[in-house]
């Protein structure tokens, strides 16, 4: 029953949403912010692709670096605009702030480009597929594979061996401990924003390519994989994003795989029974964290 | 003596100075006898009437809570399916339930139950979830309302799936929903003042000072939900009543946005704050809705303006809560009175101190 096929497909679900899920808990982990926002920056990657491939011919390749750029961009302007002047007040304040920002980017893209799905330039590469092993994989799959393993060991080098990460880790654990020691509150914020966005284009680029087209609620579904990803995983933990994500994804495959078909519709709701049972049963994911402290009963 | 009754009326100023104004709304609205304005006011008093409830429950616990919308959904189908007549329901749900197909109820008993419904809906599911504080409050809150939608999409045997609903009788009307608003207002400003709201409140401004003198803090959040959540479902039932055709997509992220923004742009925690913030926000969407409509039709502008009510409410919502993050009133009732002590506590949310009391 469970084949390579099965296998490399779960494994590409589960880096991809892994990945979605590191981008949503690295501002989590600092500023307490479940960013609703966070699927509208995947959302911006896949209409910058989609724009610049109409305004100029460039290679893809440009093109993607371009989009990714775009979402980072997005993501940081929204921290300094919206996020920063309310980060202090209040954190019901700064969530309906997240909300703002994902209607108003949301129905910008409706406004400045069309309610109507807009087809993304795609490589011929990602088409096509190779045989591994006497089954056909789609080179989009190990794509996102080879390109989610290369993110994780980047950003494992970049949060152990330089001091930017040694800070953001640190405030991830203890923010205002962190800035009692003379961290700038404002750099370390801003940074895991630019890291958010980055990981968000990254996303953006193989989440449309997916289905190679792109439309304003495009965000939804990879904000709502990255809370249930989040939240298996444990909310106070990079590692846990990680592993939350991957175990998603493999929840989900499975799920596709065993459910009847007549409950297939219904697995969205189950996702999300699991993630409340798991909220309920142990808030702090699968893995813990010394600093997690959520409950009140 | 006369120093005891100024007091007493002081602190019961905020009734007469909410329900006089609204009163006057629905007056002139009524007299001027316009469709349009008419339509306008209606739906203003029933957005005040789903608004207070979500204020009861999240301006008294702190906590922000997006499931109401998904109990507003609850009532509207739950109220919709006792009122309509066996001939409709059979026309737009063939496959109904054989005992729900033959109910036939009066407007007032239908959305009475429907308001039932969604209480008892949250009974059973909330009170593990009052648990939860923060960021985890959030996301359960948030995939409530998934599972709530879905269930609605799926669940076509009673709500006809994604598609529209159709064949409900409207009811209501303007003086209907009118005095269903005013008889909000002063629930919520009773409920605030009450043994459960003053315990909810305490429980919001310090949970564990709250914990230490006794108070069970999730039983406490407990109730004020199920309350919230009847509300929301009465608020459901009138809106299904007056819009009279209506789909489970009308219960979600962009009506919990439309809600929270009304709520929080004057004040989560105080009633005054909805009650202006509900006024505000369903005038200020009316008139955008009017231009985008006009610009729309008319090719004025050389793009379409589809959307632009909600970016512009966004970038409102986004200055009003850089400005005042608790909204324009604060937790400020509007009272007579002027003279009262202000002190911000760690929430940013601003806690009175009155000196009488």
């Amino acid at each position: 029953m469970i084949t390579l096929d099965f296998l490399i497909n779960a494994i590409t679900l589960g880096s991809l949403y892994a990945l979605i899920a590191l981008g949503l808990v690295i501002v989590y982990g600092i500023l307490k912010l479940a960013n609703f926002a966070y699927g509208e920056f995947i959302m911006v990657g896949g209409y910058a692709l989609y724009m610049i491939s109409t305004i100029a011919p460039l290679p893809w390749l440009i093109l993607a670096i371009l989009a990714v750029l775009t979402a980072v961009a997005v993501s940081y302007f929204t921290e300094l605009i919206a996020f920063r002047p309310v980060r202090e007040k209040s954190l019901t304040a700064l969530l309906i702030t997240s909300f703002a920002v994902s209607t108003l980017l949301q129905n910008a893209a409706l406004i400045i480009v069309s309610p109507r799905a807009k087809a993304v330039p795609l490589p011929q590469l990602f088409s096509t597929s190779i045989n591994i092993l006497g089954s056909d994989v789609p080179v989009r799959n190990v794509l996102t594979i080879i390109t989610a393993f290369a993110i994780f060991g980047l950003l494992t080098l970049l949060l152990r061996k330089t001091v930017l990460g040694i800070a953001l880790r640190a405030a991830a654990d203890n923010f205002k401990m962190t800035r009692m020691l003379g961290v700038p509150a404002n750099l370390v914020i801003s940074a895991a924003f630019i890291i958010s966005g980055l990981l968000a284009g990254v996303v953006s680029i193989f989440w449309v390519g997916r289905t190679a087209s792109v439309t304003p609620t495009i965000g939804a579904a990879p904000l709502l994989v990255a809370f249930i990803a989040c939240v298996i995983g444990g909310m106070n933990s990079l590692l846990g994003a990680v592993v939350g994500g991957f175990v998603y994804g493999f929840l989900f495959s499975f799920l596709s795989l065993l459910l009847p078909q007549g409950l297939l519709d219904y697995r969205e709701a189950f996702m999300f029974v699991i993630v409340i049972l798991i909220l309920l049963f142990r808030p702090e994911g699968l893995i813990r964290n010394k600093y997690s402290g959520e409950r009140v009963g | 003596m006369k120093e005891k009754t100024l007091n007493w009326f002081y602190h019961n100023s905020t009734i007469v100075l909410l329900v006089v104004p609204l009163l006057i709304i629905a007056l002139i609205a009524d007299n001027i006898g316009d469709n349009l304005i008419e339509r306008v006011i209606t739906v203003l008093f029933i957005n005040l009437v789903i608004v207070l409830g979500l204020q009861l429950f999240m301006g008294n616990s702190g906590i922000l809570a997006w499931t109401h919308v998904g109990f507003m959904g609850i009532g509207a189908y739950a109220s919709v399916l006792c009122s309509m007549t066996p001939e409709a329901k059979a026309l737009t749900l063939p496959n109904l339930y054989p005992v729900i197909a033959q109910i036939h109820l009066p407007f007032l008993v239908s959305i009475l139950i429907g308001a039932v419904v969604a209480a008892f809906a949250a009974t059973l599911i909330s009170y593990p979830l009052m648990r939860l504080s923060d960021a985890a409050a959030v996301i359960t809150f948030f995939a409530t309302l998934i599972v709530i939608h879905v269930v609605l999409i799926r669940w076509d045997v009673v709500t006809n799936g994604p598609r529209t609903l159709f064949g409900v009788e409207r009811y209501t009307y303007l003086w209907t929903s009118a005095i269903f608003g005013i008889i909000t207002v002063i629930a919520a400003l009773w409920f605030k003042e009450s043994a459960l709201g003053l315990k909810l409140r305490a429980s919001r401004d310090d949970r564990y000072a709250a914990a230490s003198i006794g108070i069970n803090i999730v039983r406490v959040r407990w109730y004020a939900f199920i309350v919230s959540a009847f509300i929301a479902g009465l608020g459901g039932g009138l809106w299904a009543h007056f819009i009279t055709s209506f789909s489970p997509s009308a219960f979600y992220l962009s009506e919990t946005f439309t809600l929270l923004a009304m709520l929080v742009v004057g004040g989560a925690s105080s009633v005054s704050g909805a009650v202006v913030g509900t006024v505000v926000v369903t005038l200020a969407r009316e008139v955008l809705r009017g231009i985008e409509n006009t610009a729309t039709f008319t090719q004025v502008l050389p793009v379409d303006l589809l959307g632009f009510t909600e970016v512009f409410l966004a970038i409102a919502l986004i200055v009003v809560l850089a400005l005042r993050p608790s909204g324009l009133l604060g937790s400020r009732e509007i009272t007579w009175k002027r003279k009262r002590k202000v002190i911000p506590n760690g929430n940013g949310f601003e806690t009175e101190t009155n000196p009488e009391v």
